[in-house]
């Protein structure tokens, strides 16, 4: 599939995507909208509303029954919700594997994995094995692999759910830091307000199941974010209201 | 079959402390205590204890229970040391047999292998084949190997080729269900994530299923490498044709009432099913060691 032409060159777009399961579970229904290049879009949503299952369609993983997405699949980032690292393959091997399933010759890869493992700041431990590392570290080692493809549509499913409060917080900036030097449309998963609100220009909150998008905010905060951003009397109203939504649509 | 221990180190999330800086501290590994003179004799004071024990109540039984014209029944330790072990003629002989079966079983183990990748590999990539092979594998297991002695008899004669049948037939199951068992065990996350990124059939099967399945290969291989001497063993007992192998050194020994002799040989069988069984711990630990935890003789 190739990229529509629209006034927004959108790289990534929805067109009224429906999903229902074999077993009759309807998880989307209705799902329109875009991401454009240079945008970095989140969706907040309770967990099983179908937020996961909108990145699987983008990615072809799985088949919509409703609707079409618009996307360029051969250079699609995405970074999975568990680092998914093969626990055979060090830091250096695992970062290097995409590029070696894209048939990228030995030296370039090399060069490419070294520069995303020291773009993620991850170059002392690139002998590591994954089962020494922790899990802020695997995640890292997770993103450097995906940046390695250079990717201009880069899809994250809920990738910091699993580390604690504080590494949320540093691989927040650091992907916020990475959206503005690689310039990609990102499309970001996660339930965490704050998170969403802090790294995206635009924040869509869904619906419980079956998945609707049901408020759109814009972010207005300017790049770069520094961490102080989070206590901003301005970011804690719009975490307010992205957090109302929620709820009433909870209900 | 310990298929129950054979799960893969990723726990995700399992370990997400103590990254607070950018740079993140690695967890702390756990250290491996050091080897005092009170470890050392802490591992190896409790089985040596437990043999001296044993080779007290031997000689008891031996001195104590069997009156001196039914010793041969059960000879004491140091008559079997000099007249197995220390008589050269008798123990080259045992040496010969033993070299002779250790052929045998690795012969048979190769096959075992052969067949049994070829098998799994197959299996896990055709669901249809996998229902198909299955339940006679399960059958093939299940088959006493005393009743099919006439029929290998028949179909390979009675000499080195129906030792070989045995071994394989009785060390290749192991093989297959852990070779099988280790290429499903990829995770789903892997499996999307070469799905992604277009892997073809043949990449999937060499950078993602094969390297997973070390672990349980190398599970499997050992419960097969010692079954394999076993085969050897038992096949050599009833195929006796051709070089004397230990299962025909045992027969003979058993028929002749030298007492000494059969538990210098059944001590030497044992022994190599010890050097088999250690030698893949070792190759597991050399193969797999960096990555996976459970590897290594000792656990």
């Amino acid at each position: 599939m190739t990229a529509t032409d629209t006034t927004r060159t959108d790289s990534l777009a929805f067109n009224g995507i429906g999903m229902t399961f074999p077993d009759g579970t309807e998880a989307i229904r209705e799902a329109s909208f875009s991401v454009a290049r240079g945008e970095f879009v989140t969706i907040v949503g309770p967990s099983g509303c179908g937020k996961s299952t909108l990145l699987k369609i983008a990615s072809g993983l799985l088949e919509p029954t409703a609707g079409t997405v618009t996307v360029d699949r051969e250079r699609l980032g995405y970074v999975f919700q568990d680092a998914t690292l093969l626990p055979w393959r060090n830091v250096l091997g695992n970062v290097e594997l995409l590029a070696e399933l894209h048939g990228i010759d030995k030296a370039e890869r090399r060069r490419l994995a070294l520069e995303a493992i020291d773009t993620v700041g991850l170059t002392s431990f690139q002998g590591h094995y994954p089962r020494s590392l922790s899990g802020g570290m695997k995640m890292r080692a997770s993103l450097a692999r995906t940046l390695t493809l250079k990717p201009p549509v880069f899809l994250f499913d809920e990738p910091f759910g699993a580390v604690d409060e504080i590494t949320r917080e540093h691989l927040n900036d650091e992907t916020q830091r990475l959206f503005q030097t690689e310039g990609f449309a990102g499309l970001f998963i996660t339930h965490s307000i704050a998170e969403a609100v802090f790294m995206s220009t635009r924040v869509l909150v869904m619906s419980a199941r079956p998945g609707r998008i049901v408020a759109e905010f814009d972010v207005p905060f300017d790049y770069p974010r520094h961490p102080e951003l989070r206590f901003d009397p301005e970011f804690a109203v719009l975490c307010g209201e992205v957090s109302k939504e929620l709820r009433g649509s909870h209900q | 079959m310990s298929i129950d221990d054979l799960s893969t180190t990723a726990t995700p999330g399992a370990d997400a402390s103590g990254d607070a800086a950018p740079v993140d501290a690695p967890p702390v590994r756990r250290a491996r205590p050091r080897r005092t003179v009170g470890s050392v004799a802490l591992q190896f004071l409790p089985p040596l204890i437990l043999g001296a024990a044993i080779v007290g109540a031997w000689y008891y039984v031996s001195y104590g229970l069997l009156t001196p014209e039914r010793r041969f029944l059960l000879r004491p330790p140091h008559e079997i040391l000099q007249v197995g072990f220390l008589d050269w003629d008798h123990f080259s002989e045992i040496l010969l047999a033993l070299w002779s079966s250790t052929r045998v079983a690795l012969i048979g183990l190769g096959i075992s292998i052969c067949i049994g990748f070829f098998l799994a590999t197959i299996m896990s990539q055709t669901k249809i084949v996998e229902r198909a092979v299955f339940p006679y594998m399960v059958m093939l297991q299940a088959i006493p190997i005393l009743a099919i002695v006439p029929l290998i008899g028949f179909w390979w004669g009675y000499g080195t080729t129906s030792r070989i049948a045995v071994c394989v037939i009785i060390s290749l199951f192991p093989i297959i269900v852990n070779t099988l068992f280790g290429l499903q065990s990829a995770e789903r996350g892997m499996h999307d994530l070469f799905t992604l990124h277009h892997a073809s059939r043949l990449t999937r099967l060499r950078k993602l299923m094969f390297p997973a399945a070390q672990p349980a290969i190398f599970a499997g291989l050992r419960i097969s490498a010692g079954l394999s001497v076993i085969g050897a063993i038992v096949g050599d007992y009833f195929f006796g044709q051709g070089a004397v192998g230990i299962g025909q050194l045992l027969k003979r020994y058993s028929s002749r009432l030298e007492g000494e002799e059969l538990l210098a040989a059944v001590i030497m069988s044992s022994a190599l099913g010890v050097v088999v069984f250690l030698f893949f711990g070792w190759l597991q630990g050399v193969a797999i060691g960096k990555w996976h935890d459970s590897s290594g003789p000792n656990d």
